[in-house]
């Protein structure tokens, strides 16, 4: 039987310059957006990608929650090895926090039974650092984070795993399959995308979900289903640095001088 | 719902500082909180850790003996769900730590919690707890509420309360784990290889290059540099695991910690937030970077735009 590795990504969005808060004071205003494919979901799929090009039949599946806007990232996942993308979004998962989210993702594994799951340690964007595992939470199953090497051979009952600590510490870890695995960067050193294999996933359908796909209420999501409420957004007041102007020489001869004086003081 | 709970972190036979700048948070919440502040420690030999944790401010300390010496998230959110049950606390503070990623949002799922993580303030207002946090790569601030939650918690960023010191008089208890079939074996712990022999957490000059270098090609230029400042020579995470510069050099939250460093240049690199949390403890920070909205600026001291490779040949022809 083949294995099915579900990869859950997010479409995470960037701010551009000069960005305004909306006039509810609870966003930012959506025409500064810049969306992209989350930094931590490239190297999650590169994970579950080497595992089917390891040999073996194995299904590589995104999914995402998101709006139409998220189809880019996923067919950018497409494109680099997924075999099938999903996109689940109803207008009332419109402010979910991780936890509606992680609920909404945790129904779409009941739906899809995959063998592993994996999820990027944190999101660029909101970075909650608790999604994949949340997911794990409501399934009841194997989980763990911050995982930057898994040994994993196809059919196993258990996986070998190195969790990246703090302070230049890892540690070995061994874990029941099936399990939801946070990815951490540096796991492996993802691919890009060929012209060959973007124009491929252009032609490759998205299957799009709604809530009764998955035996959802719109209670379970949105603001009904989140942790949290954003009560206000602002920009805070930043500390600046003092700026050494002028031009490169005299900019160059300011920061040598700041470096001797240091030098000086700390022989 | 009264009182806070407060979750101590351990590694390795040690309790990690981060438990009591928590405790630090509890004791200035402890007006708000309507109750006693509790200090909950969790592992094989959890009675231990208790002495060390009778600071300023700790009302209760309950120790819950479970697992091996060693986290695993099962136990770990089994003992804590057990200890939330005893006290039904109102709020709950962890270390937002690789730890808390392995176990907060399971808890917070299954308990149904207010939820909300890295956390740098708290505050309650007419009763309800609200939390702040960062957004969109903490271009932001984000003021939380948990609307109709008895129970919130937080995991609470490191380095941002004073940690808890003094003494204290706390009752302690024993609280039973209920058993737990934990899917994960903790194993040996690794240190990042010393690839070449540097030694970061000696180091009290450290030059740093991040993405905006650009290509693995300008390395040798920059090792020059750093050679002849006298400086060592450190990069962040996405040099190293490109393998650029051997993981040893890596510095940030994740990279060896620069405990001595008293200069920090920073070139090319931009400050995710755990390259900054693991380096604000820097008093002299300096930042080059050609985008003059990075975020290293707001918490260096002296800032350039421009060009790093054109910097640090003009800056190498001072040494």
């Amino acid at each position: 039987m083949a294995t099915k590795i579900l990869v859950a990504v997010k479409q995470v969005i960037a701010l551009d310059e000069d960005f305004e808060i909306r006039a509810d004071g609870k966003d930012v205003d959506a025409d500064f957006f810049l969306r992209d494919l989350n930094e931590w979901d490239d190297f999650s799929l590169e994970e579950a990608v080497k595992i089917k090009e390891a040999g073996g039949e194995v299904e590589v599946v995104v999914v995402t929650v998101g709006p139409e806007e998220a189809d880019e990232s996923l067919r950018k996942c497409l494109a680099k090895g997924a075999d099938r993308a999903v996109r689940i979004w109803d207008e009332t998962m419109e402010g979910s926090d991780s936890q509606a989210i992680a609920r909404v993702l945790a129904a779409a594994i009941k739906h899809e039974k995959p063998d592993l799951v994996f999820a990027g340690v944190q999101s660029s964007d909101h970075s909650f650092a608790s999604t994949g595992i949340a997911v794990a939470g409501l399934l009841g199953w194997p989980h763990a984070a911050v995982v930057n090497q898994f040994d994993f051979s196809l059919g196993a009952t258990q996986a070998v795993i190195r969790r990246e600590l703090e302070g230049g510490v890892l540690q070995m870890m061994n874990i029941d399959l099936p399990a939801v695995l946070s990815i951490q960067l540096g796991i492996n050193t993802p691919r890009y995308a060929s012209l060959r294999t973007i124009k491929q996933a252009a032609a490759k359908p998205i299957e799009s979900w709604g809530l009764s796909e998955l035996s959802l209420s719109a209670s379970d999501v949105g603001e009904a289903g989140s942790a949290s409420r954003v009560r206000r957004m602002y920009i805070p007041e930043k500390g600046r640095a003092q700026m050494i102007e002028g031009s490169l020489a005299e900019q160059a001869a300011k920061l040598a001088a700041i470096i001797k004086e240091f030098k000086g003081a700390s022989v | 719902m009264s009182g806070i709970l407060v979750i101590a972190e351990h590694r390795r036979g040690e309790l990690r500082p981060v438990s009591f700048e928590l405790i630090a948070a509890a004791e200035s919440l402890k007006a708000a909180a309507g109750g006693p502040v509790t200090v909950a420690v969790v592992g094989q030999s959890p009675e231990a850790f208790v002495a060390a944790l009778k600071v300023s401010g700790v009302d209760e300390i309950i120790t819950l003996a479970a697992g091996s010496g060693d986290f695993d998230p099962d136990t770990q959110a089994a003992a804590v769900s057990a200890a939330i049950a005893a006290r039904s606390p109102s709020l709950v503070l962890i270390p937002h730590s690789v730890d808390a990623f392995g176990y907060a949002g399971v808890l917070a799922a299954q308990g149904g919690y207010g939820f909300a993580t890295d956390v740098f303030k708290i505050e309650s207002d007419s009763g309800a707890w609200v939390a702040t946090r960062g957004g969109y790569g903490q271009k932001v601030n984000v003021e939380l509420e948990f609307p109709g939650k008895a129970v919130v918690l937080l995991t609470v960023r490191a380095a941002v309360y004073k940690p808890a010191e003094g003494s204290s008089n706390p009752t302690v208890t024993a609280l039973a784990v209920p058993s737990v079939s934990a899917h994960v074996r903790p194993g040996e712990y690794v240190e990042v290889s010393q690839a070449d022999d540097v030694d970061m957490t000696a180091a009290e000059f450290i030059m740093s290059i991040g993405r905006g270098i650009g290509e693995e090609a300008r390395i040798p230029q920059f090792r020059e540099l750093a050679d002849a400042m006298g400086a060592t020579l450190g990069c962040s995470r996405p040099i190293a695991d490109s393998g650029w510069l051997p993981k040893s050099r890596q510095v940030g939250q994740s990279g060896k910690t620069a405990s001595a460093c008293k200069l920090y240049l920073a070139m090319g690199i931009s400050g995710a937030i755990q390259h900054l949390a693991g380096m604000k403890h820097v008093s002299t920070i300096v930042a080059v970077n050609a985008d003059p909205g990075a975020s290293i600026f707001s918490v260096a001291k002296y800032g350039i735009v421009g060009d790093i490779m054109e910097f640090g040949e003009e800056l190498k022809t001072h040494f």
